[in-house]
């Protein structure tokens, strides 16, 4: 909050009465701070505020990874909100501590915290202080207002203090940074996969690969294993270059915004003007454009060449675009979820013939059409692009212009339900089916999977409503 | 590593070791990681299943996104309370305040949905940027002709609880508004059943079957104009008394309506509830028809839990849940099958309930509140127990230590109440206890 100039007035409410938001198609960011902070080995998250948002927040990942997910909370009360919340503060502190040992805490802020000015990093300054030579874990912060862009900015906004707490320079290293972005633990186990079948060395963050999909346990684990260790997020600083999957990112937090605050950093722009460490931001790689870039890139930055499992890979993903090519032709689809992955998913049903007809989010960065525009070469002018929109506002729509198919999160299923769309289920949260965690979509072996489920989907649907029932495709 | 925060201590028992009273109603501790929510969470799940009203939530996307449909609480006529409305409060409206915004939002809502009422939650930051949501409500409830109430519950001012009173007050101010109707001599209101998975039809049913008339329930398949007229009702019948013993008060204190706590879990308890209120309106006939009804009932009931009984004899379960009541009817169903429990504990019990829950348990059962997942993971290893009875977020503690898991949370899809719910709660029980897979977790 450095600049304080007010440069935006109020909305004028005479012109366009405000409609409320219906059914709303995002979440709020301390939400995506939590996620992030989970893929750093040892991490316990704060949240500062109220102990609903941290109970809401957990309940909400856990019926989505179906995995424990701690997440404490300073427990705001009535007096924390008055006088301010630093005493709670170096409780939670203190009890995460002695319940956790964890290696890194990583504090988000929300709306209440935000607004009543609370000064997070003071109050762990004070609490280091207060330790004497206690040996202490590492802090992060991300300042997440709730009332600031969605929870996708929540998760950028940690990624990113995650490393500018830590990265440090160094000689120049062979390593790449990957900033995956918001995307399952089995996409993440599959970008590790990539990288080491390629011999590179490579920091992934975050990394929750295991921490939010583990295996069963002998004992109970308060902190699960996994997560990028401290040791490696320092050497992002001396990498050879960023790879950054999304080109969105956390431009929405700007939405809404009434100070004039500095243009939000990406962690690749952070790394590339601190430490010069060369950024290459690319859409999510599904489908066999946005994967051949990805791979391209792999090659060029690190010398070597693409292993041949993944040329077989392209080759067998391209095989099955060709026989069900005609089974998709001209299907209209309606996409929604966070902005960089409907970018990724509409490039990618752009290059199999498949029409995105309504690409839809309630992330607000303004930059959605464009961005779609770019990466969907064939049919961009009839997709209707739209920023800062709600489940009832696609329901709707939906209703009117009956689409062939619902792609995104199991939150639409009820508009499936009602209209006798189908719906395949992919991204964050799948809340009514189990294995979302584990749901690929990166790569061409990801490609493949969501290739094979929205074909098979189509046909499936055509073959349940036929009078015959027929035997063959 | 400590195994139990030190300001826990006192909240945490075992029957036949710790001779003092557990300590319970304290604000949690931060950093503690407990299950429960704030007092916006307490006020939106209780009115939450009024299916005909309107319920708006006042502040930024997060506490609306995540309290979107998020009871299995069923409606027999309108579904307007599945959707999710919020003012979606911007950093402009938390600088200029979003007095303009709510009333352009509850103008819109109001004619597009046509509500019978609105329900108007503060949240956290309403509280603190000083939005006057009475004066909005006021107006326009003046303008559009329905009740538009404030419900003032921002999170942060209290617990849980907390928020189950402001939802009792919102009602309260709806009840007694209908004086024109009249209902018949046996009339009840059943108070503090949500209608998860349809549960209150099976309950309706029962009552109608004694003869016995419902004039309203709050809040399960709720609606704004029985509600208006609840106050003839002749008795009120309380389940979950944690939350609407509040309303059950103060009903009683202004029209004098006598109120009974019940419970709907298991054999037992079910019963009870229905001589209970057979009891109360002194009719021989009502008993008569009750009697009839526990045995035909029972007589299909008993011999099919005595197969699950077999299998589940003498395996251990833990019980966390939101309201101490409903652990005491479990723990009690649980017998019914032959199982003991070795953990129970609660979010938002009070002193009575846990001195039940002690006085009902054997010894050396761990007795908990507002209990955490180091806690409880620590807890059922301890005490080796076979099954884990909670909500969503205890599922992957049991899962992990390889436990059964009876999902007894708002969000579950089976009735667990009455002897239908009884038969249900076994066979969930016997489905993951006596579950091949847990052999691999060895």
């Amino acid at each position: 909050m450095k600049d304080t100039i007010i440069n935006t007035p109020p909305k004028p409410t005479a012109e366009e009465p405000f409609k409320s938001t219906r059914n709303a198609c995002k979440l709020c960011s301390p939400l995506g701070a939590s996620v992030a902070f989970k893929g750093i080995r040892g991490c316990v998250p704060i949240i500062h505020g109220g102990q609903g948002c941290a109970t809401y927040i957990r309940r909400y990942l856990i019926s989505h990874y179906k995995e424990p997910v701690d997440i404490a909370s300073s427990n705001f009360s009535e007096e924390a909100t008055i006088f301010g919340g630093g005493a709670n503060c170096h409780a939670a502190i203190g009890n995460v501590i002695s319940q956790y040992e964890p290696e890194v805490i990583g504090i988000t802020t929300t709306c209440l915290s935000e607004t009543i000015g609370d000064d997070v990093k003071q109050y762990i300054r004070t609490f280091q202080e207060l330790s004497g030579d206690k040996k202490l874990p590492h802090f992060v912060t991300a300042s997440t207002p709730s009332y600031q862009g969605s929870h996708m900015d929540g998760f950028h906004e940690a990624v990113t203090g995650i490393v500018k707490s830590m990265a440090e320079t160094g000689e120049l290293g062979e390593h790449l940074n990957i900033f995956p972005g918001f995307v399952s633990p089995e996409d993440l186990r599959q970008i590790k996969n990539i990288l080491e079948d390629f011999g590179i060395d490579y920091i992934l963050l975050p990394d929750y690969s295991e921490t939010l999909d583990n295996p069963i346990w002998d004992a109970y684990k308060r902190i699960p294993d996994g997560g990028t260790p401290i040791e490696s997020v320092k050497k992002c600083g001396s990498a050879r270059a960023s790879i950054e999957f999304g080109t969105i990112l956390n431009k929405g937090s700007l939405a809404g915004r009434v100070k004039n605050n500095v243009q939000a950093n990406s962690v690749g722009d952070y790394l590339e003007s601190t430490f010069g460490v060369e950024n290459r931001r690319m859409p999510m790689p599904i489908g066999v454009s946005s994967c051949d870039k990805f791979f391209e890139t792999l090659k060029e930055v690190s010398g070597k060449e693409i292993p041949l499992k993944y040329k077989k890979e392209r080759g067998r993903l391209i095989d099955s675009y060709v026989d069900g090519h005609k089974y998709i032709f001209g299907k209209k689809a309606v996409i929604f979820g966070e902005e960089d992955f409907v970018v990724g998913m509409a490039a990618f049903l752009n290059e199999i013939g498949i029409e995105v007809v309504l690409a839809a989010s309630g992330g607000e960065s303004g930059h959605l059409e464009s961005e779609i525009k770019k990466y969907c070469p064939e049919n961009s002018a009839s997709i209707l692009v739209k920023n800062g929109w709600d489940y009832e506002l696609i329901h709707e729509w939906c209703a009117e212009n009956k689409p062939d198919i619902l792609i995104g999160n199991s939150k639409a299923y009820y508009i499936a339900r009602d209209l006798n769309i189908p719906i395949v289920r992919c991204g964050f949260p799948i809340h009514d089916r189990i294995g979302g965690q584990r749901i690929k979509h990166l790569g061409y072996a990801g490609t493949q999977e969501l290739f094979d489920q929205i074909t098979n989907t189509l046909i499936g649907y055509k073959q349940d409503h036929s009078e015959v029932g027929y035997k063959y495709m | 590593m400590n195994d139990i925060l030190k300001d826990r201590k006192s909240q945490i028992v075992t029957k036949g070791q710790d001779d003092v009273a557990i300590a319970c109603g304290k604000a949690s501790i931060a950093g503690s990681v407990s299950q429960r929510a704030c007092v916006f969470c307490g006020s939106r799940v209780v009115l939450y299943p009024i299916a005909d009203a309107l319920h708006l939530i006042h502040g930024p996307v997060g506490c609306a996104a995540y309290t979107w449909d998020i009871r299995g609480s069923l409606s027999s006529g309108p579904q307007l309370h599945r959707l999710s409305f919020t003012t979606d409060l911007k950093e402009r409206e938390v600088v200029f305040g979003g007095e303009p915004k709510l009333y352009q939002a509850l103008i819109a809502l109001i004619d597009q949905y046509k509500p019978k009422a609105a329900f108007v939650y503060g949240t956290c930051i309403v509280g603190v940027i000083g939005d006057d949501m009475e004066a909005v409500c006021r107006r326009v409830s003046s303008e559009k002709g329905i009740d538009v109430i404030p419900v003032m519950s921002e999170g942060f001012n209290g617990t849980k609880k907390d928020g189950y009173k402001l939802a009792c007050d919102a009602l309260s101010k709806l009840i007694g508004t209908d004086n024109k109707t009249e209902v018949p001599e046996h009339s009840i209101n059943i108070l503090g059943d949500f209608n998860l998975a349809g549960e209150l039809w099976m309950l309706a049913e029962y009552y109608k079957r004694m003869a016995v008339n419902m004039v309203a329930c709050m809040t399960g398949d709720g609606r704004i104009d029985d509600i208006r007229k609840a106050h003839n009702a002749k008795l009120n019948v309380v389940q979950c008394s944690g939350s609407m013993i509040y309303l059950a008060k103060d009903m009683k204190e202004k029209y004098g309506i006598p109120f009974m706590k019940v419970s709907y879990f298991g054999i037992e308890d079910m019963s009870d509830a229905l001589y209970e209120v057979a009891r109360f309106f002194k009719s021989d006939e009502m008993m008569e028809k009750a009697r009839e009804l526990v045995k035909e009932e029972i007589s299909h009931l008993l011999p099919a839990l005595q197969e699950y009984r077999k299998k589940l004899e003498g395996k251990k379960a833990a019980i966390y849940v939101g309201g101490a009541f409903k652990a005491i009817s479990l723990v009690k169903a649980l017998r019914l099958l032959g199982m003991k429990t070795v953990v129970v504990g609660s979010q938002t019990g009070n002193q009575d309930d846990y001195n039940l829950l002690k006085e009902l348990c054997d010894e050396g059962t761990i007795i908990v509140d507002d209990s955490n997942p180091n806690e409880l993971s620590d807890f059922v290893k301890q005490t080796g127990a076979n099954l884990f009875i909670g909500g969503v977020k205890e599922r992957p503690i049991a899962y992990k230590l390889g436990l059964g898991f009876c999902d007894h949370n708002h969000e579950r899809k089976e009735a667990l109440a009455g002897y239908e719910g009884m038969l249900n709660f076994a066979k969930e029980v016997h489905a993951s206890v006596c579950s091949p897979v847990w052999k691999f977790m060895k």
